[in-house]
């Protein structure tokens, strides 16, 4: 057999541009069925309003929660905690959280100490550290901001679990893979808001879409003095706290 | 043809003859890896087109199917607007009272059962006092705006709503 190093060199070229293209199937289209839903990804951005002074601790949203999504007993999605900061130790809170706050807390009454509710939820980071320790691309930022997590593909390894930074994760006693808050996205796809921000009696909590000129998230964001959680952690959370006392880890 | 045909020979003339354009005497040592590389390629793709799922990376690293799967999820809590559909009475009354912000769901839980088929699915009787005290029982951690009342003292044992109406509470 005898072949010039010439064609040799361009059959192999050709032959290597067509082999992908050979071997690797065209992918089905997705973008119509979203459309055919009626939702669209791309003019969305989810975050979330929690106002404290507005938090009564009842425990609604963490019932609703565990009501909507299933969540074993014992693990939260959401929770709430009460902080309770003496004088100007700021740096020591007493920090109680009895069973997520799933059932309210014991009355206090504790006249010496500055005392608040904190609800807690996935902070849905625009640079999530449990994204990027992922190791199969299992848990993802959806395009609409909301980090979610593929139960199919998810091997429960834990990486997450421990790269969260607010605890917002746990592996799923039955499944054995990682479990976590979708901000209800099989409702707010659906035009609802979230089952917690559904039940939330004085309107602590509210959904809000980034992308929406006429959410009220842009008023909040304008009037109030709001923080996220650990912003040294550089996650860009988008839950937006309004009246966060610096003693709140 | 008046050279010794020695090894050294025969190689030399090899080698001119494999200089000669057009002609490639040892194109084989090319080939043969070309080969190999090819058919290892062709595997890799044969490989990762089985074990990569259908349709990741096709918005990011990560399986683009899951976030319809996960949107097929059902929702337990039907939303206010749904609640309102039906029991437009209520709701009425509601509007104007202090509870006018607190939806049907936070007290009755989750309805989406029951507004699919009300008939056959009720909702459980609620017990009233116990959800007045989940929210305005007196706590000093609570906020200071909201109502509060140590129950005990405040109704002396007596049903909160045999002075006040949980849809329009006065005080």
């Amino acid at each position: 057999m005898t072949i010039s190093r010439r064609d040799l060199l361009s059959q192999s070229g050709k032959l290597l541009i067509l082999a992908p293209v050979a071997a690797v199937p065209a992918p089905p289209r997705r973008a119509s069925e979203d459309a055919a839903a009626g939702y669209d990804p791309s003019r969305h951005r989810w975050a979330m309003a929690i106002d404290i002074d507005k938090c009564i601790g009842c425990g609604n949203c963490v019932r609703a929660c565990e009501q909507e999504n299933d969540v074993p007993a014992g693990f939260f999605r959401t929770w709430i905690e009460r902080y309770q900061v003496s004088g100007a130790d700021q740096e020591h809170p007493k920090v109680e959280s009895p069973d997520g706050g799933r059932n309210g807390f014991p009355p206090s009454s504790n006249s010496n100490a500055k005392e608040f509710y904190v609800p807690k939820i996935c902070n849905q980071c625009s640079e999530s550290p449990c994204v990027q320790v992922c190791p199969v691309g299992a848990t993802f930022d959806s395009p609409d901001g909301v980090v979610l997590v593929d139960q199919s593909y998810c091997l429960g390894c834990r990486y997450c679990v421990h790269a969260c930074p607010y605890g917002c994760r746990y592996i799923h006693p039955g499944r054995h893979t990682v479990d976590k808050c979708t901000f209800c996205y099989h409702r707010i796809t659906r035009g609802l808001t979230t089952a917690c921000c559904e039940a939330c009696p004085t309107g602590a909590r509210a959904l809000a879409d980034l992308k929406d000129p006429r959410d009220p998230i842009h008023e909040f964001l304008r009037v109030n003095k709001v923080h996220v959680l650990k912003p040294h952690m550089a996650t860009r959370a988008k839950v937006f706290y309004a009246s966060l006392d610096g003693a709140v880890r | 043809m008046g050279r010794p045909a020695t090894g050294r020979g025969r190689r030399a003339a090899a080698d001119e003859e494999a200089c000669v354009p057009g002609k490639l005497k040892h194109a084989g040592h090319l080939i043969r890896p070309a080969v190999v590389l090819l058919l290892g390629f062709a595997l890799f793709l044969l490989v990762r087109g089985a074990v990569v799922p259908a349709t990741f990376g096709e918005l990011g690293h990560y399986r683009a199917a899951s976030l319809d799967e996960i949107r097929q999820q059902a929702p337990a809590f039907a939303g206010q607007a749904v609640c309102a559909g039906c029991h437009a009475g209520v709701t009425a009354v509601r509007a104007s009272g202090k509870h006018r912000a607190v939806a049907c769901e936070a007290c009755h839980g989750p309805s989406a059962r029951h507004a699919a088929d009300p008939a056959a699915v009720r909702h459980a009787p609620l017990d009233v006092v116990a959800l007045c005290a989940g929210c305005h029982e007196k706590d000093s951690a609570k906020p200071k705006w909201f109502r509060q009342v140590e129950s005990k003292e405040h109704s002396g044992g007596a049903p909160c709503q045999s002075c006040h109406q949980p849809h329009k509470p006065e005080f």
